[in-house]
């Protein structure tokens, strides 16, 4: 509202037409004001975008009023910096990957929000014990568990079905072509475990040498046959085409190509990576209230369960588990295709965000290097 | 001044003065902040003052002094209250993987106590600061003006002693991308004119009405999305795609034998190629048409076979449109991104998708800046090389 403020005194000076300028200055005046009842949050798009839309983005406007304009990335922090350091903030709300989390509140890229601000569970259990251990920080709110599976398409493997990590990496019992995330995050971590690693000593082994090593050497046995994927959306399509006979995957995307769109369709539980992620508000945003409404909208744990009956991610805090019952649209019980699901957590592998924001630099460089050899 | 500007000539270089100052906001400032940003790297410098005055006198083998630890402390704990700290252990961490989390926590676990105690608190909270390698990393990271993101981007790394060396075999990454990246463009350029140099003869030597669908033919892919124009190479590409199906059903390949022809070089080479095309198409033909078809009739009437007549008098006259589509087309591929990132797989990619990752994912922005000066160097030897060979004096856009 100050800056129409503003442009208003200075009208008669530039002497524009009176009719042309009261024109201008509703334009102003709707800018600054309509940007109040709105904020822009971004996400990962596809499927689960759209979850986030029903689950989230509607029922907030339904309460309050203000509207939720959506946009998509690709994950990292390079755009709400570019924001940021140059003052341009129109991203008002960022949904990270947790080591980002961590990254852009070290950084002050992002608003502080203690844990203590967010809302308590039904049951009165402030946030912070029902927050699972690690899972929150000094600028997120919401937060769903999303995981790396191996993916494969039934129709692939008429014979014998495999069934847990090591197969992927098995080229003679399981021929065909592989797909993985080009990125060294999840893909290391399943080197290791199919060459023996128990999920509890990886990022141990990955801190010397000799483990990066024997992870990059694994992946040797594999890496004529690898289609490398970068966007989440691919691997469900590559399976699809038969372009690749297994793939790395997120879990609900592949939930979405099961359940939703009826492909045969199998995950292997087995060595998944466990991986969260946080919603936080840009530093500086110009929509602060309404943003800083939104995270709390989105961090109670009604609306973080809500997430987990429209795509197969759980959220961060204990209290939502029970809340998720069937997914909406087919009435599937839910559980069974949750990460957390103790079924599926037979060998489960918590990736380490504090881990891969020290070396994710340094580990992607090594990855390069390897992949262009 | 009035008198001076009704000289013609100045008064149509007055004109060209919007353009001039577009150019210079737009174009000249930031190329020039990013070169700077390639060896200017003032933000731990500027954090942490104090501390790298002090370590300017260590001798790096040893733990510095009580007072260097004193500074850092207080240094880190200001840097944490105004969150700045992030941005300066980032930095350091590049130059010693796992520092970044060690400063963060060291700065929280200072907060309250005693500054007296200080040498203690932050060895207790990170054994490492009893290293000197980490006060190494510290000081080197705290050099405004820096070499290290060049000694990167050529594959070099400083010893123990400061010394320059080579990195280790499989480290190395950034050189021998530049070389396939002007290795591939150069290919591309290659098979772009030996295909564009017969397509543009024959609509220069056309009908007009047919030279006009000829030209429609090829400037149609010209204004699709080039996005769009990428993917369509996947679907007819990729392993269940148009190109295989048509092999598999005609015989010539086994069900078994299908070929990979996309998300690898092939895949860049095609691609990169059906987009490039045009630029040299486009001045060749622009060339061609302004050569009257009588100068082979002569030459032919003069004795010469097709052949001769092509080589001693067409040929030598299309060269500056050759020239024109050459440069046009190497410079376009060398720093082409988006096809190669979708349909170069492994090993399609060219240096350009290394510079976006560290513009877009890493946000080693000096790095980036470093591989793009490298690249703009090794364009602009080439460039001199190839005026020097073909004349840029020659070469003719029409």
């Amino acid at each position: 509202m100050k800056r129409s403020g503003e442009r208003r005194s200075a009208g008669p000076r530039w002497g524009c037409p009176a009719g042309i300028w009261s024109l201008v200055t509703l334009l102003a005046a709707c800018a600054g004001g309509c940007a109040a009842d709105s904020v822009t949050v971004v996400s990962w798009g596809g499927a689960y975008t759209e979850a986030c839309r029903r689950a989230l983005f509607e029922p907030f406007t339904a309460e309050t009023g203000i509207e939720v304009r959506v946009d998509s990335f690709n994950g990292g922090l390079a755009q709400i910096r570019a924001q940021v350091e140059t003052g341009n903030v129109h991203w008002d709300l960022v949904d990270l990957e947790f080591a980002d989390v961590v990254r852009a509140c070290d950084e002050g890229l992002a608003e502080l929000i203690g844990v203590d601000q967010l809302p308590p569970a039904p049951d009165g259990t402030p946030a912070r014990e029902d927050y699972y251990e690690g899972t929150y920080s000094d600028c997120g709110g919401g937060g769903v568990y999303y995981s790396g599976v191996v993916a494969y398409n039934r129709e692939g493997f008429p014979g014998a079905k495999p069934s847990k990590l090591e197969d992927f990496f098995d080229l003679e019992r399981f021929p065909g072509r592989r797909g993985m995330r080009r990125s060294p995050v999840v893909t290391l971590e399943m080197a290791l475990m199919a060459d023996g690693v128990p999920p509890e000593q990886v990022f141990g082994v990955l801190d010397t040498e000799e483990g990066v090593d024997r992870a990059f050497r694994k992946l040797d046995e594999i890496k004529d046959e690898v289609v490398w994927w970068e966007a989440g959306a691919q691997p469900p399509q590559m399976l699809a085409d038969r372009e690749v006979a297994l793939s790395t995957a997120y879990n609900g995307r592949i939930f979405n190509a099961q359940v939703v769109e009826g492909q045969p369709f199998e995950i292997i539980w087995d060595g998944q990576v466990l991986d969260f992620g946080q919603l936080v508000m840009v530093a500086g945003t110009p929509n602060y209230e309404a943003a800083r409404r939104f995270l709390l909208f989105a961090s109670r744990v009604e609306s973080m369960a809500a997430i987990g009956r429209y795509i197969s991610y759980s959220p961060t805090r204990r209290s939502g588990l029970d809340l998720i019952g069937t997914h909406l649209a087919t009435g599937v019980e839910m559980r069974p295709h949750l990460p957390g699901a103790p079924e599926n957590l037979v060998r489960a592998l918590r990736n380490d965000p504090l881990w891969w924001a020290d070396h994710h630099e340094e580990m992607t460089e090594r990855f390069s290097a390897w992949l262009a050899r | 001044m009035a008198g001076a500007l009704n000289r013609p000539g100045l008064r149509a270089a007055a004109l060209t003065l919007p353009l001039a100052a577009f150019l210079g906001v737009t174009f000249l400032a930031p190329l020039g902040s990013m070169l700077a940003r390639s060896f200017y790297q003032p933000r731990v410098a500027d954090g942490l003052p104090r501390t790298l005055a002090l370590l300017e006198g260590w001798d790096g083998s040893s733990v510095p002094g009580e007072e260097a630890f004193r500074a850092l402390g207080a240094e880190l704990v200001a840097l944490n209250r105004q969150r700045r700290l992030g941005v300066v252990a980032s930095r350091v961490n590049r130059l010693r993987a796992g520092m970044r989390s060690r400063i963060v926590a060291t700065a929280r676990a200072l907060e309250g106590v005693d500054p007296e105690s200080w040498r203690a608190a932050i060895v207790a909270a990170e054994p490492v600061w009893a290293e000197p390698e980490a006060w190494l990393a510290v000081r080197r990271a705290g050099e405004r003006v820096t070499d290290r993101h060049f000694l990167q981007a050529l594959d070099l790394q400083r010893g123990s002693t400061g010394e320059v060396m080579a990195k280790p075999e499989e480290l190395r990454i950034y050189v021998p991308l530049l070389s396939r990246t002007l290795l591939v463009s150069l290919a591309i350029t290659a098979i772009c004119l030996a295909l564009g140099y017969p397509v543009a003869f024959l609509i220069a030597n056309s009908r007009p009405s047919r030279a006009n669908l000829l030209l429609l033919i090829v400037l149609v892919p010209f204004w699709t999305s080039l996005l769009v124009r990428t993917t369509s190479w996947v679907v007819l590409l990729q392993n269940q795609g148009v190109v295989n199906d048509l092999l598999v059903a005609l015989g010539v390949i086994g069900e078994e034998g299908r070929l990979a022809l996309v998300y690898n070089m092939t895949g860049t080479l095609v691609a990169m190629t059906q987009i490039l095309l045009p630029f040299m198409i486009l001045p060749l033909y622009a060339v061609m048409r302004a050569i009257p078809p009588e100068y082979l009739q002569a030459a032919s009437s003069l004795g010469a076979t097709f052949l001769q007549g092509f080589a001693r008098v067409y040929w030598p006259q299309t060269l500056p449109g050759v020239a024109a589509g050459v440069l046009l087309v190497f410079i376009l591929s060398v720093g082409y991104y988006i096809t190669p990132a979708l349909v170069g797989g492994r090993t399609g990619q060219l240096i350009s998708n290394m510079i976006a990752y560290h513009m877009q994912q890493s946000l080693n922005w000096g790095l980036a800046a470093a591989l793009g000066v490298i690249l703009l160097a090794c364009v602009g030897a080439l460039f001199a090389v190839y005026s020097r060979l073909v004349g840029v004096e020659r070469m003719r856009l029409s």
